[in-house]
């Protein structure tokens, strides 16, 4: 690696994908560039990609597609030994059979430098994480803190241009914790060093990144700097996982101006009359006032001491809001809310309708759901008709062959409800998502045959879930795909 | 006198029994024939003779060479194959772990006939090769018992550990030395012992091959079968003596772990 060019970019992943033997594939079409010295965040829940992109970037793990590229130069499948890249473990991996001058020396001493370098370095890596002077002792006897401590130092003591932090500070208690954020965020600015740091933890992003990157099941959902992923998220999935937030579904009405929980409200995002949106509001950003003042009206039905604040529960109408306030408010009080333009942030709606691609069986009928549902598929092409014998003909007579036809059903979320009787409905999956949105919660329901549905239904249900899909024939509306 | 309270402790009562009968009286036994002589007074003979007779010194460092390369080729044959078993991804593993352990459940006796008609089918005459077929068959006979515990070990290895070696910049073989053998300790000590033990007294296998040459254990039989019981006990002794400071030495490296545990 003797002709480094010193790019502005250290990092590149290029279309990387992860899929493991048993067809999971943890990491999709990911495309990130880390420029040198930055803090970079994998943030999202646990299951979502961050970790094994992080292995794949120290080289536990290789990619089943997609490059990697160190200062410009393919690193997809260098062994991690040969990569100037470091990791702490998040559960600090530690020899034991070494005592902390040998754990913090053991890439020192691969490396082969003459014993008085090895000495002094170890002893300032030391210093770095305030334990000097344990040298001689045994990791068995450190603390959790102290060990993750030693943890950092084994790895900065080789001076690597990226350090890569998986959850480091999981197994600490909330105090140690929050001093090791910002002993970390001290020693990234001392360092100069590339730092990529793994954590499902939004608060801990916030507070340490210079760059966030949200991830869920396996793809980006969006990355930028924590001020503009809080203030800005692209879509419910971020603005749901970053921060506490009200998110309720709506339709724009006029220039800036948005309709949710049955009222109008001024906004700033300027988008296509008549648009469905998901609108983001913070809770700090909902001001209580007066009844007549209000835009709506309310009233409180729960009220918690959170210590800086109040969080008060509004119900108004069928929607529910959640506002942080300094003031405390009355249990049963008549309130009125009021959100300022810039409070209210603008999402346009993703996926609002299903979609589902279905395959068409030799009788033309359709194959979904591991089940078939009856469809006049001759009506869906013009002049088609069934002849005597099964087989269909199109206006010029010729048949038509049922294995290259698809067919696409468009079924709205608000017109499927969900059941625990597996027999009730046409298919049955798992709860994968659920996200409130004001008077209803929003669920993503994966069939066993792995088609992602969307349900609006207004009980709540748990993660995980099995459920059966009932949906109504006369609310599907069919069309032929081209 | 108070009513019997019958208490968790008194479960040990039984074994209680059987303790002083079948181990410490014996042994207090064996003491006292091995520091008397043949008038019932308290001597040092026959340890005297022991260990100035050239033939039983010989005898000592022949079932020690015996016991040594038993548990030297047991380690050599059975560390490979643990540890390819323990790091592969292969899912029926435990299946070849049954394997290995399957001559265990077959009568010894019936193994190692089958074992000497092997060996005369290739050797012809047994007497030929005395110590090498008795390596032969220790080594089949305790091999299991090595596998086992560093199978165990490896077993137990985190991986973690391995992914931080190599992240330091260690390659395969600089793991395997720095981190994968020095972490597999315990288990090779433990494996040690299995084999060592046994190989050191075990005087079957030797008999049945046809080894005309005599070992501790064949001693202590003799001298006992000869009602020579002071000899008999001395040899017991210092067998005893021998097991135990290679256990206490041993017990060190396992002392780590107290999940394991040793011997003693």
């Amino acid at each position: 690696m003797e002709n480094k060019i010193k790019s502005e970019n250290i990092l590149e992943f290029k279309n990387l994908y992860r899929t493991f033997e048993d067809g999971f594939t943890a990491v999709e079409d990911f495309n990130l560039t880390i420029k040198r010295g930055e803090f970079v965040t994998f943030l999202g829940p646990s299951g979502c990609g961050k970790t094994t992109t992080l292995r794949m970037a120290a080289g536990f793990d290789l990619p089943t597609s997609g490059k990697i590229l160190l200062n410009g130069m393919d690193i997809t499948k260098l062994p991690p030994n040969e990569r100037p890249i470091n990791t702490v473990f998040q559960r600090y991996a530690l020899f034991p059979h070494l005592n902390i001058y040998d754990n913090v020396a053991f890439g020192l001493k691969l490396k082969k430098l003459p014993k008085e370098q090895i000495i002094k370095k170890v002893k300032k890596a030391l210093e770095m994480v305030d334990l000097e002077g344990f040298e001689s002792r045994k990791i068995q006897t450190l603390s959790g803190g102290q060990q993750q401590r030693i943890a950092i130092a084994r790895a900065i003591v080789n001076e690597p241009e990226i350090l890569l932090l998986d959850e480091p500070l999981g197994a600490l208690d909330l105090k140690m914790r929050k001093e090791m954020q910002l002993e970390l965020k001290n020693m990234h600015e001392r360092l100069g060093i590339t730092f990529i740091y793994v954590t499902h933890d939004q608060e801990e992003a916030l507070t340490m990144s210079d760059k966030i990157v949200v991830m869920s099941e396996g793809k980006i959902q969006q990355t930028g700097a924590p001020e503009d992923i809080y203030n800005e998220p692209k879509n419910a999935f971020v603005a749901d996982f970053i921060g506490d937030s009200n998110i309720f579904n709506g339709i724009m009405t006029g220039r800036c101006q948005v309709r949710f929980c049955g009222a109008e409200f001024q906004c700033v995002d300027d988008i296509e009359h008549g648009t469905m949106i998901d609108a983001v509001v913070r809770p700090e950003d909902v001001i209580i006032t007066s009844p007549e003042k209000g835009i709506i009206r309310g009233r409180v039905t729960n009220v918690i001491f959170k210590g800086v604040h109040y969080e008060i529960t509004v119900m108004s109408g069928k929607n529910e809001i959640i506002v942080q306030s300094t003031k405390k408010a009355e249990q049963g009080a008549e309130v009125g809310l009021i959100v300022e333009p810039e409070g209210i942030h603008i999402m346009v709606s993703e996926t609002a309708i299903n979609k589902i691609e279905s395959s068409v069986s030799q009788s033309y009928g359709l194959l979904i759901f591991d089940g078939s549902i009856e469809c006049d598929i001759a009506s869906l092409i013009p002049g088609a008709k069934m002849t005597g014998d099964n087989i269909m003909t199109d206006a010029h007579g010729n048949e038509l062959d049922y294995d290259k036809m698809k067919v696409i059903l468009t079924i709205s979320p608000k017109d499927i409800s969900m059941s625990d009787d597996e027999k009730e409905g046409i298919a049955k999956g798992h709860i994968i998502n659920l996200i409130y949105k004001g008077d209803h919660y929003s669920y993503v329901v994966r069939t066993d045959d792995e088609t992602d549905i969307i349900v609006d239904d207004e009980y709540l249900w748990n993660m995980g879930d099995y459920v059966s899909l009932i949906i109504p024939r006369d609310k599907i509306s069919f069309s032929l795909k081209k | 006198m108070k009513g019997f309270n019958f208490s968790r402790k008194h479960l040990g009562i039984p074994y209680g029994m059987f303790l002083t009968l079948f181990v410490a009286a014996p042994l207090f036994v064996i003491i006292y024939y091995a520091f008397t002589n043949g008038e019932g007074k308290p001597s040092l003979e026959n340890f005297t003779g022991f260990f100035t007779s050239p033939n039983t010194i010989g005898t000592l460092f022949y079932s020690l060479s015996i016991a040594v390369v038993t548990s030297i080729v047991c380690l050599l044959l059975a560390y490979p194959v643990a540890y390819i078993l323990a790091r592969s991804r292969f899912k029926q593993k435990s299946v070849i772990v049954v394997m290995f352990v399957l001559p265990m459940w077959i009568n010894f006796t019936l193994r190692i006939t089958a074992l000497k008609e092997i060996l005369t089918l290739i050797e012809g005459n047994l007497a030929f090769h005395p110590f090498l077929n008795t390596i032969i068959g220790m080594t089949y006979d305790f091999l299991p018992f090595m596998i086992l515990p560093m199978y165990t070990t490896l077993l137990k290895l985190d991986g973690s550990l391995l992914e931080a070696a190599s992240d330091l910049g260690a390659g395969r073989f600089q793991t395997f030395i720095k981190v994968t053998l020095p972490l597999s300790v315990p288990g090779i000590v433990s494996g040690l012992v299995m084999v060592f033990l046994p190989a050191m007294t075990n005087y079957v296998v030797l008999d049945m091959l046809y080894n005309s040459t005599y070992i501790m254990g064949s001693l202590i039989g003799s001298y006992f079968s000869a009602y020579d019981w002071h000899n008999g006990s001395m040899i017991s002794l210092i067998l005893l003596i021998i097991i135990l400071v290679f256990t206490l030495v041993t017990n060190k490296y396992t002392d780590d772990d107290t999940s394991r545990g040793g011997i003693l």
